[in-house]
């Protein structure tokens, strides 16, 4: 049997192969994207991948592929799981004859989200079983065992990996595919069961009831939880990855080690407890597996000595075990402090990012600015400061329109990407122009999702699965009854702002499309733009672009200021510096003769 | 075996990644369990990258804490300098001589430290120091994108591996079209810490 190194999310993508998974969907989103993608480069011919417009869409498309007969995958972010929730819910009601799982990769620490919820309530929420994987080989053999969980108790199955089980590495056992059905249907048609009316749906919730009192039997004894016996002074409850980190630190305790996190075994969690001295449950973020223990009248320690926020790393871990008195302080054997006043390296918009123009324009301007998620978020930070609020996918317009019915004076603008405009922007501009709301709603169309590593979308005519129909965005925002309108080129700092200034001077609500391919997929070779330092004045105007490529150039004028200079190996050669310089000192390279290279 | 803790720092985009993947097949190829994690951040270029990865007879965390490593691998000196927490004096250092300079900096809002400044945090730090010019050794080769895999090439000579399991795994992870490219960069690298290859 061959070994691999493999992601957690390259993992969950063979665990889904494996599971003779013939249908995954989900949408783009840090830290589970990969799962998706490895799926569509290593089992094309085996299951059916899309990136679905957004999460809810991903999941109806799964559930019904699952009552078709086909076993289906979703997969989300952590947040992206709020949008696919109202759909998982049905699915609970109904149960489906091929087996459902969605994943859900979370992100304590936040390094790429807005928030950092903990997504093992949903399975409490909506009474269905919650599988945690520690590690690759885990989220692999977790993955197919969630759809036979599935496909025995006829209930949905939520995976839950966090960034550091879906982005580390480790060894993994592969198994083989099984044989899965070439043909399905005729589709069933069960109506008490599939249709959610109050009058049909009131007779199944005593059956999801009832199928979670057989869960919790069943995992009284299933083999997915574990008992690693140490020594008896003191036992630890722990699940996911920070079962290893606890491992690392207490060598000597004993383990129970829960791989199904929802329904808990309550009988075995009782003889565990009554098996050792002390007991402390050990997880990150919420006391999710705390409570519950607790509840039952078991006296246990969790968040009383470590916190709810951030990951919990084996050095905090180690730490806070040694001030609870649990293990002996180790100090960590590091030899120096740690430099203090490193100049940061935070993410910066790329040298010939599309979305610069628009921020320089609406940093000069002032205006007040509703934020969406995307590379685009990169406009809060200096030198524009230019986006205001930022919440979630989507959010951008509905906030642009609440601050128009609240009368701000001020014109406000919306600043949101083509791939989420199409996640959940359209909605809320259907909704300005129900309302008769105003504001500019400015769609900066860079044609990807770039954020999140380049997938698909609606708009690009590109799917996971190659050719696709293309949705253009000016006609169909047309449709939707917006009447000012306007397309221009985002490398174009005049049209910019023309464009910009035509919109805000709308009555009703009004659409700017800054059209200019992400760089990283344009990948321009342009000779490097230069500036000529008798022309050069220092007037600082190309740095309110926030180039990574123009830096300040040795030296400074009588007035402290700087000139500029052009980095070589970062200029893709966009103009937009060329274009804003007040005095002509940006120069654009000479065209390279053919045979130049 | 004790567990042997690699730290791989450097920016976005210099192919870090790769490095550590590697670092970690090698591990396993040399009869290890091995396990890696690595910290992103926004999944945009340009910011630090640091990538974890452990080797030994059954490793459980992935992660690495504070002065526990044992070797690390910097592709550039500021980041290599925001790696110090995680050293101890007796930690090996190879470290490439090429600043990439951070927008903090190119913006005139903060200072790159100076060369001196960073040899000296460095040498304060850990045991032993390699400063390697990877990537004008690179750009000798015909391209600077292969730094990774000198940079590579000359950590490989300190740790006791046979040399034919790194040059197997790093041609592996390359196109076919590299391969070249890419075992004369392998090698290059080796010979700028190992005289006795250099002939």
């Amino acid at each position: 049997m061959s070994k691999l190194l493999l992601s957690g999310n390259e993992a969950i993508a063979r665990g889904a192969y494996e599971a003779g998974v013939q249908v995954a969907t989900g949408y783009p989103g840090t830290p589970s994207s990969e799962i998706l993608e490895v799926i569509a480069a290593e089992y094309r011919g085996a299951i059916y991948a899309e990136w679905s417009t957004n999460e809810k869409v991903a999941m109806d498309a799964a559930a019904g592929a699952a009552y078709s007969g086909r076993r289906s995958l979703v997969t989300t972010k952590q947040v992206g799981m709020n949008v696919l929730s109202d759909a998982l819910l049905y699915t609970v009601y109904t149960g489906s004859p091929a087996g459902l799982v969605v994943v859900t990769a979370d992100d304590p620490g936040m390094f790429s989200s807005q928030n950092e919820q903990d997504n093992r309530w949903y399975a409490k929420l909506a009474k269905i079983p919650l599988l945690e994987p520690a590690d690759s080989q885990e989220a692999k053999d977790f993955v197919v065992a969630a759809f036979g969980v599935s496909e025995r108790f006829d209930t949905p199955v939520l995976v839950r990996t966090t960034m550091r089980t879906s982005h580390s590495k480790s060894a993994v056992r592969l198994g083989e595919r099984p044989a899965v059905p070439e043909t399905v249907g005729p589709f069933v048609r069960d109506q008490e069961k599939y249709v959610c009316t109050a009058m049909w749906a009131k007779k199944r919730h005593p059956l999801v009831e009832q199928r979670l009192l057989d869960l919790t039997e069943w995992a009284e004894t299933a083999e997915i939880n574990r008992v690693e016996w140490g020594g008896r002074s003191l036992g630890i409850i722990t699940s996911g990855v920070t079962y290893m980190y606890a491992r690392e630190v207490f060598p000597d305790a004993s383990f129970l080690k829960l791989g199904m996190t929802y329904p808990l075994p309550k009988r075995a969690i009782r003889a565990f407890a009554d098996g050792v001295e002390r007991l402390i449950v050990i997880e990150e973020l919420d006391p999710f597996l705390e409570e519950s223990i607790r509840a039952m009248g078991i006296d246990a320690t969790g968040k009383g000595i470590y916190p709810p926020c951030g990951e919990l790393l084996p050095d905090t871990l180690a730490r806070l075990s040694a001030e609870a008195g649990l293990i002996e302080r180790r100090e960590a054997a590091v030899s120096a402090p740690p430099p203090v006043g490193l100049p940061p390296r935070t993410p910066v918009l790329c040298a010939g990012c599309p979305h610069r123009s628009t921020y320089y324009w609406l940093a000069r301007m002032k205006i007040p600015v509703a934020g969406d998620i995307g590379c685009y978020n990169l406009g809060c930070l200096p030198p524009f400061n230019a986006q205001h609020t930022m919440g979630c996918m989507g959010a951008s317009i509905g906030v642009l329109h609440g601050m128009a019915i609240a009368g701000l004076p001020e014109r406000a603008v919306a600043t949101i990407g083509d791939s989420t405009f199409f996640h959940s922007g359209m909605p809320a501009l259907a909704n300005m122009v129900h309302n008769r709301s105003r504001g500019v709603t400015i769609i900066m169309d860079n044609g990807t999702t770039a954020m999140t590593g380049h997938q698909d979308h609606p708009g690009t005519g590109w799917s996971l699965r190659g050719d696709a129909v293309r949705i253009p965005i000016e006609p169909l925002v047309r449709a939707m009854g917006v009447e000012t309108v306007r397309t221009v080129d985002a490398f174009d700092m005049t049209a910019v702002k023309a464009g910009l200034d035509e919109c805000l001077g709308a009555d009703g609500p009004s659409v700017l499309i800054t059209e200019g391919l992400c760089v990283q997929i344009s990948k321009p070779s342009s000779p490097a733009y230069t500036v000529d330092p008798s022309t050069c004045v220092a007037c600082g105007t190309c740095f309110r672009l926030g180039c990574p490529a123009i830096v300040r150039a040795e030296g400074t004028t009588g007035e402290g200021r700087a000139k500029a200079e052009i980095d070589a190996t970062l200029c893709v050669g966009c103009d937009l510096c060329r274009q804003v310089c007040p005095t002509g000192a940006i120069r654009r390279p000479a065209p390279r003769e053919k045979g130049d290279e | 075996m004790t567990p042997l803790n690699f730290l791989v720092a450097g920016v976005g985009g210099q192919g870090t990644l790769l490095a550590s993947d590697i670092l970690a097949e090698v591990g396993i190829r040399s009869g290890c369990d091995a396990k890696k994690s690595d910290v992103l951040g926004l999944a945009v270029r340009g910011g630090s990258v640091l990538s974890h990865v452990r080797w030994g007879d059954r490793i459980a965390s992935p992660v690495i804490g504070p002065g526990e490593v044992d070797f690390m691998l910097a592709f550039e000196p500021l980041e290599a300098m925001r790696g110090i927490p995680f050293l101890r004096s007796e930690s090996v250092v190879v470290c490439n001589t090429q600043p990439v300079i951070p927008i903090s900096v190119s913006s005139g809002t903060a200072q790159y430290p100076g060369r001196d400044e960073i040899e000296r945090a460095l040498r304060g730090a850990a045991s032993v120091i390699h400063f390697v010019d990877a990537t004008s050794r690179a750009i000798a080769l015909g391209t600077p994108r292969v730094a990774n895999v000198v940079l590579l090439g000359a950590f490989s000579t300190l740790v006791d591996v046979d040399p034919s399991i790194w040059e197997t795994v790093v041609l592996q992870r390359v196109p076919a079209r590299y391969e070249e490219m890419n075992r004369a960069a392998f090698r290059a690298g080796r010979a700028l810490l190992n005289r006795k290859e250099e002939a």
